[in-house]
């Protein structure tokens, strides 16, 4: 304890004043702080944005065409296939999900591109609507949104939105009531909106081919189960009782999201190259100093201080400088992220930034590392010429 | 208690050399009483430098012993050395002396705070003991906020604010002027005598000998000649 007070005095010392020195480098692991946390919250943003609705279903599977490699976009199930699904022992429930892209059109000949999303009401897929009520019925021109597309519309329960869908070569437009808000339910990396099947079907854009004929396909069969845990053997259970479908559970059809695992690979491959970079400019720094202490330390050992007050020292020096560094970092991205408009992704979620902080904070450490080892192995034999 | 502050019984300090082992130190005998400041001189590679590393116990010596206050260093482990360095031995340097980030007065409380001795007492005698030295104005400056001399003066307040056994000095004199020299080590020198330490002194500059009780003089790595008495050793510093 001795020991530790003395380095932390020492420590302590040396910053005050070294003022401007140490203020450089914790600015420079402030901005490293900075970078990260932007890096981790795009990840998340982005990821947010691909992957929002599949997280936050209450649902343990989910059912594809087979051979479709877990690809929603390419999946087609008969709109029966979910009657079969509710059969197979263990599932609790089952609700189709087909989805497509459309936009609102917005005061201004603004539009806000969002995923158009039909559920079958009160099953699995119909998110919980926080705020209005739900839709009332399968044939209803009723809507809910999801707080990111009224966020950046401006969309309010009750207001009429127009939805423009091209139907063959024409563009047509459709009026729907906006009755409830459900929580962020971002797909495909724009927000989502949800109506019954049936409206789906009539207001979703289609082919020459496809007009005027009722869809018999949905994209996805979403799957509760009675017992969680028994996930795997479910989905074993499905797939050798209903012929041409595969089955995935939540985080596989998350990771299968085109483009979801290579976004989500690049940014944190960003991430780990910004904290590397960290660990060899605080490493070069201390480093640099270390050399410059050398007949200093040698002089502390010879009038007697331990290697274990000069080791603590080093490290004390170097946890506080990257602490200071990492609260100024923290701070100056909070401050940042307020001026986003809600259309940049970036999105902070508490444990990925407290990963990314606790990073943070190794990489003053394992940088100062090296610096550390040699402040330790300096012989005070240097305070009198000799080592 | 041990009347004999520093015993040294022949002492062989060896370095491997290309055609077998270099004697730094052959064959060293000499002791110092608490009280009694002792110059060690001799031209450059006579041994003086390793001879002080092995009296502060940075160097062990190849055969002999070195006890001091009847303790011998051979008889210790690596923590032991460092605490007996810290405890019982004081030092100034000729160069890199204090500690830069630490004020005057804080570089004289560090040896107490090394030592767990640091109180109000402590900081009360530590600034008169910087006060005796002339350097109360300078007590809150800093080492690059002082010259070559008050750093010296701050160094042998360092060096003797514990209380040690035996105060080292590793040519203290070097990067001085002669005026601020010979203030420096007549300062050193009262002390010494007024603490009752033993003090030994490295110096190249036998000028500064007429300030010691003792010179000890070596050559390749012996001890030569020994000046005991007054007129020998001013004979010696004037260079007669």
């Amino acid at each position: 304890m001795r020991n530790f007070f003395l380095a932390t005095y020492l420590s302590y010392k040396e910053i005050q004043r070294n003022r401007g020195r140490f203020l450089l480098v914790g600015l420079v692991i402030a901005l490293i702080t900075l970078l990260v946390l932007f890096i981790a919250g795009l990840g998340e943003g982005l990821g947010s944005g691909n992957r929002q609705y599949l997280s936050r279903l209450d649902a343990e599977l989910i059912v594809y065409l087979a051979r479709t490699d877990y690809l929603i976009p390419s999946s087609r199930l008969d709109r029966s296939t979910v009657r079969k699904v509710e059969r197979v022992d263990g599932v609790e429930a089952a609700g189709n999900v087909a989805t497509s892209n459309t936009a609102i059109l917005l005061p201004g000949n603004e539009v806000l591109k969002v995923s158009l999303i039909g559920v079958e009401l009160g099953k699995p897929g119909d998110p919980p609507v926080i705020e209005g009520k739900p839709i009332s019925s399968d044939q209803a021109r009723e809507v809910v949104v999801d707080r990111n597309a009224a966020l950046r519309s401006g969309i309010q329960v009750g207001d009429e939105i127009t939805i423009r869908s091209v139907q063959g070569t024409k563009d047509e437009f459709y009026t729907l009531q906006v009755v409830g808000i459900v929580d962020g339910q971002s797909y495909s990396l724009v927000p989502s909106i949800f109506v019954p099947y049936f409206t789906w079907d009539r207001v979703r854009p289609k082919s020459e081919a496809e007009v005027n004929r009722p869809s018999s396909t949905v994209n996805i069969v979403v799957v509760k189960l009675q017992d969680p845990k028994q996930a795997e053997a479910v989905a074993q259970q499905l797939e050798a009782q209903i012929s041409n479908i595969e089955v995935a559970d939540i985080n596989k059809a998350i990771q299968n999201v085109p483009g979801y695992s290579a976004q989500q690979g690049t940014i944190n491959t960003q991430g780990v190259f910004t904290l590397l970079i960290g660990v060899l400019v605080i490493g070069g720094f201390f480093q640099i100093q270390i050399l410059q202490k050398v007949p200093q330390i040698g002089v502390l050992k010879a009038i007697g201080a331990s290697n274990g007050v000069v080791g603590a020292a080093a490290v004390i020096q170097i946890v506080m400088v990257t602490i200071f560094g990492v609260a100024v970092g923290g701070l100056l991205t909070f401050l940042l992220s307020l001026s986003f408009p809600p259309t940049v992704p970036i999105a902070f979620n508490g444990t990925t930034s407290a990963i990314a902080v606790a990073a943070l904070l190794l990489i003053g450490p394992a940088g100062g590392l090296v610096s550390v080892i040699y402040a330790v192995r300096i012989e005070p034999l240097k305070a009198l010429r000799l080592g | 208690m041990s009347i004999v502050a520093l015993e040294v019984k022949s002492v062989v300090k060896t370095f491997a050399g290309d055609s077998g082992p270099i004697y730094a130190v052959n064959d060293v005998s000499f002791s110092v009483q608490p009280g009694e400041f002792v110059a060690l001189v001799g031209p450059s590679g006579s041994g003086k430098t390793t001879m002080l590393s092995v009296l502060a116990a940075l160097l062990s010596p190849t055969s002999g012993q070195v006890l001091i206050d009847g303790v011998d260093l051979a008889q210790m482990n690596e923590a032991e050395r460092v605490a007996l360095r810290r405890e019982k031995i004081g030092f100034t340097f000729q160069a890199n002396n204090l500690i830069p980030y630490l004020s005057a007065r804080e570089n004289v409380e560090f040896m107490l705070r090394l030592n767990s001795r640091f109180d109000r007492v402590g900081r009360v005698r530590a600034e008169e003991l910087l006060a005796r030295l002339g350097l109360v104005d300078r007590l809150s400056n800093l080492p690059s906020q002082m010259s070559g001399g008050q750093q010296q003066r701050v160094a042998i307040a360092r060096a003797l604010i514990h209380n040690p056994t035996l105060v080292l000095a590793d040519e203290p004199t070097a990067s001085l002027d002669t005026e601020r020299a010979f203030q420096v080590v007549q300062t050193f020198a009262a002390l010494i005598h007024e603490n009752q330490r033993a003090g030994i002194m490295v110096t190249h500059d036998l000028r500064m000998c007429q300030y010691v009780d003792r010179v000890l003089q070596m050559r390749d790595g012996r001890l030569v000649h020994i000046y005991e008495s007054h007129e020998e050793i001013l004979a010696l510093a004037r260079g007669v």
